[in-house]
This record gives C-alpha cells, sequence and structure tokens, in this order.
C-alpha cells in the first residue's frame, strides 16, 4: 500500500522525440486511477516510467515517501498486468504465478499460500497444472491478474489488460478487476483507451493528449464538465457534440439558428458549444429551437440515435425510440446543459457547471 | 503446413517442371547412393576385371576392425566437441548481439562472414595460424611451455581441426540463435524484471528455456555438418594423421576407397554412414517438427 506521485514527469527517447511533457499527479493510497487517452498521447510511456521500464528523462517519480527514478522495476514493489499478458510459456500457471516470490526468496511454504489464495480468488485453482497455451483468454488474463496479485505489492499497474479479450468477457473480467481492486485495496494504476472501460473502473480519470494532461477528475467531474473540447469529444459515447456558435448578450447563434440563453451565457463572440446527445430533444412546437435536418438513424433499443445536421454542422441526438421522426425537426436544448468552450484554445469557459458533476460517485472514493 | 493446390491444364506440365531437380537427385544422388549400396557387398578383383559378391563381408570384417572402431569413437568426440563449441560461443555472440541497439546488424554482419569462407580456406587458414614453424599461435603457446605440433601430436591435431571446424560453424549458431533471442517478447522479459529477476537470471529461466527448440535444431544440424561436411578441412590440415588420429568416418571412407582402392570396405563405410544420417534426419523431424519447447 503506497501513494504515488508523478511530480513534472517529461520522457524525451533518444533522438529528441518528446513522448511526454511535466506530468502532476498525486494518487492517494488505495486509489484507482484510469489513464485515458487516444494511441500515442503517452498514457502507456508514463505507465511504464512508474514501472521502471522507461528512464524517466525529467521530473520525479515517487512511491510512498521513496524517489523511485533509479531504483530497478523489481525494487519497486509494484506488480504489472501487461496487455498480452506476458505470461512464461514454458512455466506451469503455478509456476507463473510463483516466479515473482521465489525470486524473492519466499519460504515455500508461504509461496504455497499465497498462490493458493490467489488462485482461489480469481478461480483458477483447476488451471495451475496447466502450461499457458492451454487456457483461454480470459483465463490466461486471470492468471496474469494472480501473478500480480500474489506479490501483494504496493501498486497495481495495468497496461490495457482487457484489449486482447472479446467484448463480453472484457466486460465481466472489467467488473472483476473492480471487485479485486476494492477488496484488496492496492493503488492502481491502469492505462486504457477505452473511454467506457475508464469510466466505469475510475475513481479518478486522468484524460492524456498529446503527451500531456487535459484533465484529471471523477468520472462524473469529467463526463459533466470537460475541461476542453478533447475531453468533450473523446469521454462519453456518442461524442458530444461540438458545433461552432457566436454569443450575442444572451443570445446564441449556431448557422442561421438563435436561440435565448436565459442569463447562462459566459462571454460573448465566438465558441465551440458543447451539448451532449442526450441532452438534446424534439422541441416542442411553442419554444426556441434549431431546426434540425435528419440524415439517418442509429437504433440502440432503449434510445434512438438520430444523425443529421444544423446548418451545416454535423449534430447526434439521443431521443426516446417512440419519437416521431421527419425528414426536418426542430430540436431543443436547456440552456443549463450547454457547454462552452474558447473558440481558439478549445478551453472550457467558467461558468456554467452542471450539479450532477458534483454529484458523489456512486462508491465513496477513497 | 496445407501448402495451396495448383492445378495445371497440361497434365504433363508438373513433371517437366520437377524433371532438372529429379534428375539431378537421380544422378548425382540415387544412382550413387545406390551403387554404393551394392559395391558394398562385392569385392572387385585388383586390376577391376571381376565383381564377386561377398555378401556382408564388409560389414562384418567393419564391425571387427580396430581402425574402424577408432574412427568410430574419434568421430564422435570431434562431433561433440565441435557442436558444443560452435553452439556455446554461437550462443554467447548472439546474446551479446541481441542487447546492442544500433550496432547490431554491423556486427551481425561480421559474425556472419566465416560461414562464407569456403572450407578449404578455412581450413588453411588455421592450418597456417597453427603451423609449428611459422604460426603465430604457436609461438605464443610457446611462452606457456606448450610445444605446438600438429604434425606429430594426435591431440594437437585434433583440437586443431575441431577449432577450425567449429569456427566456421560459429556464424551459423550465432543467427539462429539471434533469431531465436529476438523473437522472445520483450514483454516477458519486461514481467520478469518486475518479477524480481536480474539479467543473468532472465537469460537462464526465460531466454534459454524458449530458444530450446533452436538450440535441439542447431545440435542435430550441428551434429550433422562435423560428421558428414567437415571433410574438405581434414584433408587442407591432417589429412587424417598423425596416425589416424584425425581420421574421422567420412575422411576414412575417402582414404581407404579413393587412396587405399579398397572399394568394397569404402562402400561399406558410406552406407553405414548413410544410415546415421537418416537415423538423426528422422529424429529431428519426429522432435523438432513437433517442437520441444513447451
Amino acid at each position: 500500500m503506497a501513494s504515488i506521485d508523478v511530480e513534472s514527469v517529461g520522457k524525451i527517447y533518444t533522438g529528441g522525440v518528446r513522448a511526454v511533457t511535466d506530468i502532476r499527479l498525486n494518487i492517494a493510497d488505495g486509489e484507482f486511477i484510469v489513464l485515458v487517452g487516444p494511441s500515442g498521447c503517452g498514457k502507456s510511456t508514463l505507465l511504464r516510467m512508474i514501472a521502471g521500464l522507461e528512464t524517466i528523462s525529467e521530473g520525479e517519480v515517487k512511491i510512498g515517501s521513496r524517489v523511485v527514478n533509479n531504483v530497478e522495476p523489481a525494487d519497486r514493489d509494484i506488480a504489472m498486468v501487461f496487455q498480452n499478458y506476458a505470461l512464461y510459456p514454458h512455466m506451469t500457471v503455478y509456476n507463473n504465478l510463483a516466479y515473482g516470490l521465489k525470486n524473492r526468496g519466499t519460504p515455500k511454504s508461504e509461496i504455497d499460500a499465497r498462490v493458493a489464495e490467489a488462485a482461489r480468488m480469481l478461480e483458477i485453482t483447476q488451471y495451475l497444472d496447466r502450461k499457458p497455451r492451454a487456457l483461454s483468454g480470459g483465463q490466461r488474463q486471470r492468471v496474469a491478474m494472480g501473478r500480480a496479485i500474489v506479490r501483494k505489492p504496493a501498486a497495481f499497474l495495468f497496461d490495457e489488460p482487457l484489449s486482447n479479450l472479446d467484448a463480453k468477457l472484457r466486460v465481466s473480467m472489467r467488473g472483476e478487476i473492480k471487485r479485486l481492486q476494492r477488496r484488496l485495496g492496492t493503488t492502481s494504476i491502469y492505462v486504457t483507451h477505452d473511454q467506457l472501460e475508464a469510466m466505469t473502473l475510475a475513481d479518478r480519470l486522468v484524460v492524456l493528449n498529446g503527451g500531456q494532461i487535459e484533465q484529471i477528475g471523477a468520472p462524473l467531474e469529467v463526463y459533466h464538465a470537460p475541461a476542453s473540447t478533447f475531453v468533450a469529444s473523446f469521454i462519453g459515447s456518442p461524442a458530444m457534440n461540438l458545433v461552432k456558435g457566436e454569443l450575442h448578450g444572451d443570445r446564441l447563434a449556431i448557422g442561421p439558428a438563435v436561440i435565448g440563453l436565459k442569463g447562462f451565457a459566459p462571454t460573448s463572440g465566438a465558441v465551440t458549444v458543447g451539448v451532449r446527445a442526450e441532452d438534446l430533444r424534439v422541441a416542442r412546437a411553442d419554444e426556441e429551437a434549431l431546426p434540425f435536418r435528419l440524415e439517418y438513424t442509429e437504433e440502440l433499443g432503449s434510445q434512438r440515435l438520430i444523425h443529421g445536421a444544423v446548418g451545416d454542422q454535423q449534430v447526434t441526438a439521443a431521443v426516446s425510440p417512440e419519437t416521431e421522426l421527419a425528414s426536418e425537426m426542430r430540436i431543443a436544448v436547456d440552456a443549463r446543459r450547454l457547454h462552452f468552450f474558447a473558440a481558439d484554445t478549445g478551453k472550457r469557459l467558467p461558468g456554467n457547471v452542471p450539479a450532477e458533476a458534483k454529484l458523489a460517485p456512486a462508491e465513496p472514493v477513497v | 503446413m496445407d501448402t495451396k493446390r495448383t492445378t495445371f491444364q497440361n497434365r504433363w506440365l508438373p513433371y517437366v517442371l520437377l524433371a532438372p531437380q529429379l534428375a539431378i537427385t537421380l544422378i548425382f544422388f540415387i544412382w550413387p547412393a545406390g551403387q554404393a549400396v551394392k559395391s558394398s557387398f562385392e569385392r572387385e578383383d585388383p586390376f577391376g576385371f571381376s565383381t564377386v559378391f561377398v555378401g556382408f563381408t564388409h560389414y562384418a570384417r567393419l564391425m571387427q576392425d580396430p581402425a574402424y572402431l577408432d574412427s568410430f569413437v574419434r568421430t564422435a568426440v570431434f562431433a561433440v566437441a565441435v557442436t558444443v563449441v560452435s553452439m556455446v560461443l554461437g550462443l554467447l555472440f548472439a546474446v551479446a548481439v541481441d542487447r546492442l541497439m544500433r550496432s547490431a546488424r554491423l556486427y551481425t554482419t561480421l559474425l556472419v562472414w566465416p560461414y562464407a569462407v569456403a572450407p578449404v580456406v578455412a581450413g588453411v587458414l588455421w592450418f597456417f595460424l597453427f603451423n609449428s614453424t611459422t604460426g603465430i599461435i604457436p609461438y605464443y603457446l610457446s611462452f606457456f611451455g606448450v610445444r605446438w605440433d600438429h604434425t606429430l601430436n594426435g591431440t594437437h591435431a585434433m583440437i586443431l581441426i575441431i577449432i577450425a571446424a567449429a569456427w566456421k560453424q560459429i556464424s551459423y549458431n550465432f543467427l539462429f540463435f539471434l533469431a531465436g533471442l529476438q523473437s522472445v517478447p520483450n514483454t516477458l522479459m519486461e514481467a520478469a524484471a518486475i518479477d524480481g529477476s536480474g539479467p543473468v537470471k532472465r537469460f537462464f529461466d526465460i531466454s534459454l528455456p524458449l530458444l530450446s527448440p533452436t538450440t535441439f535444431f542447431l545440435f542435430i544440424v550441428n551434429v550433422n555438418y562435423t560428421m558428414f561436411d567437415t571433410f574438405s578441412i581434414i584433408d587442407a590440415t591432417t589429412e587424417g594423421g598423425p596416425a589416424q588420429s584425425t581420421n574421422i568416418l567420412v575422411y576414412k571412407v575417402y582414404q581407404d576407397g579413393y587412396l587405399g582402392l579398397n572399394l568394397g570396405s569404402s562402400s561399406a563405410q558410406s552406407v553405414l554412414l548413410m544410415l546415421i544420417v537418416i537415423v538423426l534426419t528422422v529424429v529431428q523431424f519426429r522432435f523438432v517438427e513437433r517442437r520441444v519447447q513447451y
């Protein structure tokens, strides 16, 4: 058990390519942090620097109160779960789990007890004598988890551990990882490019883009108050609608359409306006609305996504499946549900933070 | 492995296409091999006018001939020594090069060069280096009190041909070991590093076991090489001497048949050699194909 502090960390590869810039992140003991971002955003590099598999070019990483910049991976008291599991193919499951303990000179009886406990927890007891190739993808994943658990490390590092599994298994393993982490209370850093995985697992999300942190926050905070247009478009499915608009006093012009903001305008002039698909609805006849030209629909069962254009900008709205459709429609939005971003930098403009962003998550954050 | 089935329009075309290779195999391999089997059961008079069928006489004599049995033992010593030396050094070089990033290609190229050297040239090269009157190595050895003379000392001669034969084979083993090492997934090594295993322990716990199919394959290939492909090295250096001490089986076939003109016995020896090759090949296919790994 330990906290992890990442202080102004950067990574420059030989040849001068910069992968990560000035990352500052304080992770509390027992916290589940998810690093999320598109491929190439530096999230894996950051994780590997914490693990000790990459050298740290700038800044410091502390595990507990110890600076680990020059500490070997083995001595950092961490365990890592790899994307391809990295199970030793010539060893049985038992030996895969026991290898790290044997290397540290743990007594045989202690090894047996810990392996048995981890195997029971992960329900892989009956596979202990098998080689990894005789296991299914999900079972291998469990063994990889087990190898991390038996060590009882200060922190778990997960490098996209579920991306090699099929969709169904991914969902169930996701739940299992969360359950195990809660039960063991071990500080965890989890890297993924899947925003849904990130949302569901994290105590706090760290959204990375181009080697820099875009936003740190609880999942709901990031979802309801994205700090930039990048975060807005990356977190949430379907992606948040981002359209160009212009503020004139209390009125917002999007293309030819103009709607009143009831006092929620944060500034004036050109802005990028963000609105979640589920915050859009078909307008009543008597309210101000945006003209919407329907292009195609996607049925999700519980809701229906309607894709179309407002003026010349693409917009997607999530409506109930019973909604009547027409080629020309009018859609409305509650002004409180709009997100405003600076047109040039893409940063969120102050004001107008929805109440949901401050909601406590379902489970208490440690 | 499933190869794609090709359909030919003309039913003779595939045979025509195969014919050159088949002709070469038939004329240069199958036919001489058949001749050898045939003449191993025959005895020819000194002038080649008549041949008599003698059954297994040649084989029976070989089995009682101390010179032949000694040659068997020498061949085994030679084969094992060359295989072990060249594989250990090949692996050592592969591990060294595998650790390099940018200069790896340069070293790979340099290390593969000896394989391009013709066996006779390799033999002559080492012959000169070890020449007891003019060679550089005996000169330095003399400081350690070693009086090197492979023309008189059988052990020295054996060491010379082992070095010459192994030197060429290191390149081959190096290439295969390097390829094997590079195909060990990097994350396995990283996982082991996190599991608290140092570089040396990682090599013995992870790399070496994963190299076992390569190692086994190379073992068979190397034994085959030393037993049957080292004729020119020996011919260029020791010519089987001194006092038969480097007269391995292949060279004895040549000496007895070509120099001693005892064609029947020589044929019987080559048939025995052929049997050994067949056994080794069968072993290789049965086990290597099925991977000995995990």
